[in-house]
């Protein structure tokens, strides 16, 4: 091709429903969640508990991959869900599904509140903020122990059985099943919201803010929506957890799981959704297997992985197989 | 009543000025090259092991260490700035974060590995240990010390980046890096020792803050935030910011913990996300 050919403008809707369109790969993979059932009975615990943080790792995918939002505050969001949907199941409020929107709902209004927050700073203000709000959580949390059961956790969660149907069983069959499903329909949501004009808005924001706000993009408001829209995802991770488990522990709204669903994300790439769920899936496997040698070092490991990911894998390991995969087709072809 | 205020103003101010010490450092090199640093709080507990290592295990005496504190830490901080963070400074702010929290996890992980959970204690000489009473208000002999001591350095450090040649150069290198790098101003070395001063500074409140607050592999996060706290409230690369930043929550935090201590540190949490919402520059910043 020369260089004076001028190549027409693709039309935005076929752009759109191309990338929108499900590929083989994806079909497979979404197949092979259901594998757990039969190949790991045993571990469907662990599955649904990936399930939850995949759900997790996707929510904040959507304002730092997709928005370009540094966030290390964002399991404010996780624990306002999963006590909401405990103290619910503690209090009489026993359905689940009702529970799930309720419990999303409240994270996604707190969610609202703080995103005028949020889009004011920039930088290591906007790193401060998301810190200072997951701490104030942490320590509100503590201090209402007579709410939350403080540092013992919220105990005695009643949840009925899914539809009237599936009891949560001690196999953790019912929990896989549920946790799966929601994640599945969220992710369906997402992707739905990333391959839509406002999905190419927030990449447009995260690329060039200036030039957003020229073309006239309400670059403010359409990242209040996004982050309103993550917080209630993130609400809804929690809420399943807490239901899963019937407990819900202070940690679930702490820095340090805010801290590791951003780990998660970055080890599986971000701005592609199925990062969120490689690095849950990633991050908890090895977690459980290296756990039993030496609990206390792991964190040693995962830092090391980090700053390796960061130095030289900077789209993440999904970001690296997907070039692998263009290697491998480009010399096939 | 008003013997009570005294004291927590006092030992408030002193909290504060440990808090100095450990943000200082982090403002300039923040305001010079923008680079998120942290690790910042990992350097402080780094000074504090060297102190603990010293005194308890080489039987140094305490005074002795501190230096060693400040020249330890500063020298293990420049290996990392030339051999990793020096690689950081174009990339996204995304990326400085996501490789400085994996060096906090990774010192963490080894401060456990190589001391245990456990508090360490150090031994301080007997002459600053006690406490004077004037007037009512104890005054302690070790808290004076503390505030002695980060008082002469902040006048050091005024005196020596409004007079000297590199002071001058970090200033201008500050206001605007291009010009600086224009006007022949080795940016980059200038940054390297700034870096390694700042550092050397948290590690030296590190080993000052052992006496007081303890240490164990937590305090390098615990730290970090409350010095986040202060380099965010106080501005970028301004000493007289970070020095009123640090007394405000210092007194701040002794006076939330001495009148109202069901709620923690929430006040001061609280306080900060306020502050930034309403200026996201900081009390003193410029931008």
């Amino acid at each position: 091709m020369t260089g004076a050919v001028v190549r027409p403008l693709p039309d935005p809707h076929a752009f759109l429903a191309r990338r929108a369109r499900w590929s083989a790969p994806e079909i497979l993979f979404w197949l092979s969640t259901l594998l757990p059932f039969w190949l790991f009975p045993d571990y469907l615990s662990l599955a649904s508990q990936i399930a939850v943080w995949a759900l997790f790792a996707i929510s904040v995918d959507l304002i730092l991959g997709y928005a370009g939002i540094v966030t290390l505050g964002h399991a404010v969001f996780f624990g306002i869900g999963a006590y909401t949907a405990g103290l619910l199941g503690k209090h009489g409020w026993g359905e689940p599904l009702s529970g799930l929107l309720i419990a999303a709902t409240a994270a996604a209004a707190v969610g609202f509140l703080i995103s005028f927050f949020v889009v004011r700073a920039r930088h290591l203000a906007l790193l401060m903020i998301t810190i200072g709000i997951v701490f104030m959580a942490r320590e509100a949390a503590n201090a209402l122990h007579w709410i939350t059961g403080g540092s013992d956790g919220l105990q005695g969660i009643r949840i009925d059985p899914v539809l009237g149907r599936f009891e949560f069983d001690l196999w953790g069959t019912t929990a896989y099943g549920y946790a799966l499903a929601v994640l599945f329909v969220a992710f369906v949501f997402c992707r739905r919201l990333v391959n839509s004009p406002f999905g190419l808005a927030l990449q447009g924001i995260r690329e060039n803010p200036t030039r957003m706000l020229a073309i006239g993009s309400p670059m403010r408001w359409r990242l209040q929506q996004v982050f309103t829209f993550s917080a209630g995802l993130a609400g809804l991770a929690g809420a399943v957890l807490a239901q899963t488990t019937e407990t819900v522990s202070l940690e679930s709204l702490g820095f340090q799981r805010s801290a590791d669903v951003v780990i998660m994300l970055i080890l599986g790439g971000t701005g592609r959704l199925y990062g969120g769920i490689l690095g849950a899936v990633i991050f908890l496997v090895a977690r459980d297997q290296l756990s039993d040698v030496n609990p206390r070092y792991w964190y040693f490991w995962i830092g090391m992985l980090l700053i390796g990911v960061v130095l030289f894998m900077r789209d993440g390991l999904l970001g690296g197989l997907s070039r692998l995969w263009d290697r491998v087709r480009g010399r096939g072809a | 009543m008003l013997t009570t205020l005294a004291g927590v103003l006092f030992d408030g101010f002193a909290y504060g000025m440990l808090l100095f010490l450990m943000s200082v450092g982090l403002s300039v090199t923040l305001g010079l090259m923008n680079f998120t640093n942290l690790a910042h709080g990992s350097f402080a507990m780094l000074g504090g092991y060297v102190v603990v290592v010293l005194t308890e295990r080489a039987g140094w005496p305490f005074l002795a260490t501190l230096p060693a504190a400040f020249l330890i830490t500063a020298a293990v901080s420049v290996v990392f700035e030339r051999l990793l963070f020096s690689r950081f400074y174009r990339r996204s702010e995304l990326d400085q974060v996501l490789v400085t929290i994996g060096l906090v996890f990774m010192a963490t992980a080894a401060a456990a590995y190589l001391f245990g959970t456990v508090q360490q204690p150090v031994q301080v000489p007997s002459f600053l240990r006690g406490a004077w009473n004037v007037e009512g208000v104890s005054i302690g002999v070790y808290r004076t010390f503390l505030i002695a001591v980060a008082v002469v350095i902040a006048v050091v450090l005024v005196v020596g980046l409004e007079t000297t040649r590199l002071g001058q150069q970090i200033r201008a290198a500050v206001d605007n890096q291009r010009m600086a790098r224009g006007l022949g101003i080795d940016v980059d070395k200038a940054f390297a020792l700034t870096f390694a001063v700042g550092s050397g500074l948290a590690g030296l409140g590190g080993g000052l803050a052992v006496e007081w607050v303890g240490l164990d592999p937590a305090f390098g996060l615990h730290f970090l935030v409350y010095v986040l706290i202060v380099v965010s409230m106080g501005g970028l690369g301004s000493i007289g910011g970070s020095f009123a930043a640090a007394v405000l929550i210092g007194v701040g935090d002794m006076a939330c913990k001495y009148y109202v201590p069901e709620l923690g540190a929430f006040l001061i949490y609280a306080l900060m996300v306020l502050l930034l919402f309403l200026r996201p520059q900081g009390l003193f910043g410029r931008r």
